[in-house]
């Protein structure tokens, strides 16, 4: 950045600055716009649609007030908060443990078969999920998962992404440290858990972010997968708002709000692991 | 690297006798849980689609019924859904990949500044998911007066129109969602690749008197080949099972004349409402065939397999 900016202020450059801050403008705008309208009372919104009219007579917490006392068809709101975070957290922590554990392994040993199984990782990864919905489905009824969280959860834990992620990491991982680990009598999983997993870190901060992001955001398996308004996550309730028989928009709005507020807030903080997170399929190799 | 254990403080101690401790054992347990999760959630799901892809499936009576799915594949609702499919994915195409790459190498041109700024920020939508940002479009583009897309229109002197009745329209309104939600990430696949791409080819050009367009055309260019069609991959990939975009555009409920039906919402639509199991599973056969002969091709085309050699 710091040569950057000693270059020559030139006409191009502010052009292209223009031309980024218009774009940011517009890419900013439809959050803004959801967010001023989450402060409008859903009258405004049938009679004007979606707009960004400043009107401070018409503008307040009306809508948030109802949703954290659970009034206007919204107490499940926080029960859907609850599950989402609940999903996240577990289903984020499964998916770190064997993700890594298997990217390792196909990373780190030489055996019988890791060709293949590297392949297979490369062939799941390569297969829309959608195709098996209906078997999927009839096995979750099978194992007695629907309605769970176990549903949701279990039959994408272990996903090729981050394993194949895991792996072009492990690659560059030291492979001298595993046998000073044997020397010093470390067991294989010793070496893992106490030598590598810390070296990984990086990987672990970009898989989190994936991870977490890709279950907070789920749909459509969750929209199979839950039966009940009390196990739904936030993505299903806040759609079970958006009915055809006439939308319950206050709600809707200020819930969406309220439901990209945490990774919005992580975002700020965590920008590098998000930036790395979502764009791990793009690594070489 | 302080975590090494250090030789000279711990004495040399045996390995401790843990179940499968041995350098042959060891890594069959990390892939483990690959292995199971495979077989169990991957293949046998895999396996019975394509077998109930032949039957009918009523509860308490399954017969096969050889490929009667297959030939009610041939109606009007699954040819309208994969005409929507595929003319989506070939708009994301179009859209997705140009536009991030001119703007990827824009933000990495020297004369840029606040690049990380702006990185940043067209990445923010990549944060909401397709239920809020569907919520959001399906107002943007109301049929009222006063909803965004119409407002803009009247500043031209055009009347308002229905745009999610209409099916030039509601592709419209989809390809702005998914550019709104996917521009951002794309920028950043190009931008990690060109960052890759070392300052001294750029030098070595320049000095032996290559022009900017020549350098941009002979280096540029083709070191972004690689990122360029994994982007491809992944948007043919998102295109074909895209769902949750048109679900949420038309809340829930069918599209007027289908228009916005996609192959895995007539999957949903056969599976889960109609509880057509074995026909459903028939359409998601045909899905996996779709993908793999467009993929086949687009790789064939990009020259990903002569690369391979």
């Amino acid at each position: 950045m710091q040569t950057k900016v000693k270059e020559k202020f030139s006409l191009s450059s502010l052009f292209m600055l223009i031309l980024f801050s218009v774009l940011a403008v517009l890419m900013l705008f439809p959050l803004f716009a959801l967010f001023l309208a989450s402060l409008k009372p859903a009258t405004e919104l049938f009679r004007y649609g979606l707009n960004v009219r400043l009107d401070f007579d018409i503008m307040s917490l009306h809508n948030y007030r109802s949703i954290f006392s659970g009034k206007g068809g919204a107490e499940h709101y926080f029960v859907w908060y609850k599950n989402s975070v609940l999903i996240t957290v577990i289903f984020t922590l499964i998916s770190l443990l064997l993700s890594s554990m298997v990217g390792y392994g196909l990373a780190m040993y030489r055996f019988k078969g890791r060709g293949l199984i590297f392949t297979l990782v490369l062939v799941v990864m390569m297969i829309p999920v959608e195709i098996i919905l209906l078997p999927l489905y009839k096995l979750t009824v099978g194992l007695k998962l629907i309605n769970t969280i176990w549903g949701i959860i279990l039959p994408f834990a272990v996903a090729p992404m981050p394993i194949f992620f895991f792996r072009q990491f492990a690659l560059g991982l030291p492979k001298d440290f595993m046998d000073a680990g044997r020397i010093d009598g470390c067991t294989e999983y010793g070496i893992f858990f106490r030598i590598m997993v810390p070296l990984m870190a990086p990987a672990f901060g970009s898989i989190t972010i994936l991870q977490a992001m890709n279950s907070w955001n789920n749909f459509l398996w969750p929209l199979i997968v839950l039966r009940t308004t009390e196990q739904f996550t936030l993505p299903i309730g806040l759609a079970s708002f958006v009915s055809p028989l006439g939308s319950n928009y206050e709600a809707l709005i200020a819930g969406a709000v309220l439901a990209i507020l945490p990774i919005l807030l992580l975002f700020l903080f965590f920008q590098r692991y998000f930036i790395e997170g979502l764009t791990v399929g793009g690594v070489k190799g | 690297m302080n975590r090494t254990p250090d030789r000279a403080v711990y004495p040399r101690v045996k390995p401790r006798n843990v179940l499968g401790n041995s350098q042959k054992i060891a890594p069959y347990v990390f892939v483990l849980p690959f292995i199971l999760s495979f077989i169990v959630f991957f293949a046998y799901p895999l396996i019975s689609a394509i077998i109930m892809s032949f039957q009918s499936i009523l509860p308490g009576e399954v017969k096969f019924i050889g490929l009667a799915n297959y030939r009610h594949l041939w109606n009007e609702d699954f040819g309208t859904a994969l005409v929507n499919s595929s003319r989506y994915t070939f708009w994301t195409l179009l859209l997705l990949i140009p536009v991030p790459m001119i703007l990827a190498i824009l933000l990495n041109s020297k004369k840029m500044m606040f690049t990380n700024f702006f990185r940043s920020t067209l990445f923010i939508p990549a944060l909401t998911s397709v239920v809020v940002a569907g919520v959001i479009f399906r107002l943007i583009f109301g049929e009222l007066d006063g909803a965004l897309m119409n407002s803009i229109l009247h500043l031209f002197g055009v009347p308002s129109q229905r745009w999610l009745y209409s099916s030039h329209l509601s592709m419209l309104a989809l390809l702005v969602l998914a550019g709104w939600r996917w521009i951002g990430i794309n920028i950043l696949y190009f931008l990690s690749a060109l960052q890759g791409i070392p300052g001294e080819l750029y030098e070595a050009a320049e000095i032996d008197g290559a022009s900017p367009f020549k350098r941009f055309a002979k280096i540029t260019i083709p070191l972004l080949k690689p990122i360029t069609i994994y982007v491809m991959t992944i948007s043919i990939y998102g295109g074909y099972a895209m769902f949750t975009e048109s679900y949420m555009l038309w809340a829930g409920k069918p599209s007027p004349q289908n228009i916005g039906l996609t192959i895995v919402g007539y999957i949903y639509q056969q599976g889960f409402q109609y509880f057509n199991l074995g026909f459903g599973s028939a359409i998601g056969v045909a899905l996996l065939g779709v993908t793999l002969a467009v993929s086949l091709v687009q790789l064939t085309v990009t020259g990903m397999f002569k690369k391979e050699d």
